[in-house]
C-alpha cells in the first residue's frame, strides 16, 4: 500500500494546497482518487499528472475546465506526434 | 553581454501598470508554458525569457533598478552598494543571495545585474520545475521485440528504464520526474527518451507488420508442399499451394511485431515469394523442360 499510494492530505500538505482541491481534480476526471477504510489516496503513478494539473493552475491561472481541455489536447497531440513518427518510418521504407 | 529589453519580451512599454505585466505575463506564459509544450526547446528558451521579464517587471524595486540602470547595466554594481550600505543603516542586513537557483535559469545580463541567482522577493512565486533533458537511445530492431530493462546514463546518473516492446524508430518516450533538479522548491522536470531504432534484420517493418521475401523453387511452386519460414521469433512451417506465382504475397496473422503497450498483441508478417529457376541444368532436365514445353504448346 505505501509503495503504490500517496494520501491525499500527504500530498496536499507538501503542496500546500486544500484537500478539496485534488477532490475536484478527481470530480473533473482529471486524476484517480482511491479510498481504503474512509481514507483518499492518489495513486502514486498519477503523481506527475496531478503535479503538472498543479503547475498549469497555479502558474497559468487556469481553471479546472481549462485544464481538462489542456489534457484533452496535450493527449490527442501526443497521439498525432506518434502518427506522424510512423507515416515518417512508412516513407522512409520507399525511399 | 546584451541588453536584454524584458518590456519588448513581454509586448510592453515602459508605462506599463503592474496589471498589464501581469496580463501580458499570462497570455504569453499560456502560450510557451514547458507543460502545454512538451519537448519543445523553443518554447521552452521563450518562457525562461518571459519568467525573467516578468520577475523584474512584477518586482517594484527590480523594475526601478531596471528602468534606471537596465541599458546602462555596468552602472548597476554602485547602485547595489548604495543599497546594500543603506540597508546595513538600518540594522536589516542584506539577505545572502541562495544559490538553490540554476545559473543557467536566467540569463547573463540578468545575473549581472541583479546579483546572480539571487535576489528574489521571496513572494513564493519563482517555483520553477527543473529543465527537461532529452537523450537518445539506439537499440535494434530485435531489442524492441520483447519489453526490456535498461539502464540508461544520463548527466552522470545511471537510470533505469522500462523499453516497451514495438516501441517505434524516431518514437519519444517521457521519463516523468528524471529530468534538471526544480527550483525554490520546484519539481524536478523530465526526461525525454527519443528511440533510434536500428533495422539490421531481413524484416521491413511497418508499424506492427512485417514484411519478408522468402525464396520458393520451381518445383515447390508448380507442384506445391511445405516450407520452413524464418518469422521474427522463429521458423514455422508453411503449406504453399499449387501452382503459386512469383511475387505472391501471403499474410501469416500475428507474426508480425508487438503491438506497443498491448501485451500479447502482435502484427502480422506479410511473405512475398521469390519464384528461383533452376540453373545449370543438366542435359536430361534440359529434354524433360523441353517436353513440358511441347505439351504447353
Amino acid at each position: 500500500m505505501e509503495q503504490e499510494y500517496i494520501l491525499i492530505t500527504d500530498f496536499c500538505t507538501s503542496h500546500n494546497i486544500e484537500t478539496h482541491f485534488v477532490m475536484e481534480l478527481y470530480e473533473y476526471g482529471l486524476v484517480d482518487v482511491v479510498v481504503k477504510e474512509d481514507t483518499h489516496y492518489l495513486p502514486i503513478q498519477q503523481l506527475p499528472k496531478a503535479e503538472k494539473i498543479l503547475r498549469l493552475h497555479s502558474d497559468l491561472d487556469i481553471n479546472l475546465e481549462g485544464i481538462a481541455v489542456i489534457t484533452r489536447l496535450l493527449k490527442r497531440m501526443e497521439k498525432m506526434q506518434n502518427e506522424i513518427t510512423q507515416l515518417k518510418n512508412k516513407l522512409d521504407l520507399y525511399k | 553581454m546584451k541588453f536584454i529589453d524584458y518590456y519588448k519580451i513581454l509586448g510592453l512599454d515602459k508605462s506599463a501598470s503592474q496589471s498589464e505585466i501581469k496580463k501580458a505575463y499570462r497570455k504569453l506564459a499560456r502560450k510557451h508554458h514547458p507543460d502545454v509544450n512538451p519537448n519543445d526547446k523553443e518554447a521552452e528558451k521563450k518562457f525562461k525569457e518571459i519568467n525573467e521579464a516578468n520577475e523584474v517587471l512584477s518586482d517594484p524595486e527590480k523594475r526601478k533598478k531596471y528602468d534606471k540602470y537596465g541599458k546602462d547595466w555596468e552602472h548597476a554594481e554602485e547602485f547595489e552598494k548604495a543599497r546594500a550600505s543603506q540597508q546595513s543603516a538600518y540594522g536589516s542586513g542584506s539577505q545572502s543571495y541562495s544559490q538553490s537557483y540554476g545559473e543557467h535559469d536566467f540569463s547573463d545580463f540578468f545575473e549581472s545585474m541583479f546579483g546572480g541567482s539571487g535576489g528574489f522577493s521571496g513572494r513564493g512565486r519563482a517555483r520553477f520545475r527543473g529543465q527537461d533533458l532529452n537523450a537518445e537511445l539506439k537499440l535494434h530492431l530485435r531489442d524492441v521485440f520483447t519489453t526490456h530493462k535498461q539502464t540508461l546514463n544520463v548527466n552522470g546518473k545511471n537510470i533505469r528504464i522500462t523499453v516497451p516492446a514495438g516501441i517505434e524508430n524516431g518514437q519519444t518516450i517521457k521519463i516523468s520526474g528524471h529530468g534538471g533538479p526544480g527550483h525554490q522548491g520546484g519539481p524536478k522536470g523530465d526526461l525525454y527518451i527519443t528511440f533510434g531504432i536500428i533495422n539490421d534484420t531481413a524484416f521491413r517493418r511497418d508499424g506492427n507488420n512485417l514484411y519478408t521475401t522468402v525464396n520458393l523453387d520451381l518445383y515447390t511452386a508448380l507442384l506445391g508442399g511445405e516450407i520452413m519460414v524464418n518469422t521474427f521469433d522463429g521458423q514455422v512451417k508453411l503449406k504453399v499451394k499449387p501452382e503459386t506465382q512469383n511475387g505472391t504475397k501471403v499474410k501469416l496473422k500475428g507474426k508480425g511485431f508487438p503491438v506497443y503497450k498491448k501485451q500479447d498483441v502482435y502484427g502480422d508478417l506479410y511473405i512475398t515469394y521469390n519464384l528461383v529457376t533452376p540453373t545449370n541444368l543438366t542435359a536430361k532436365e534440359k529434354e524433360l523442360f523441353k517436353e513440358l514445353a511441347k505439351l504447353r504448346k
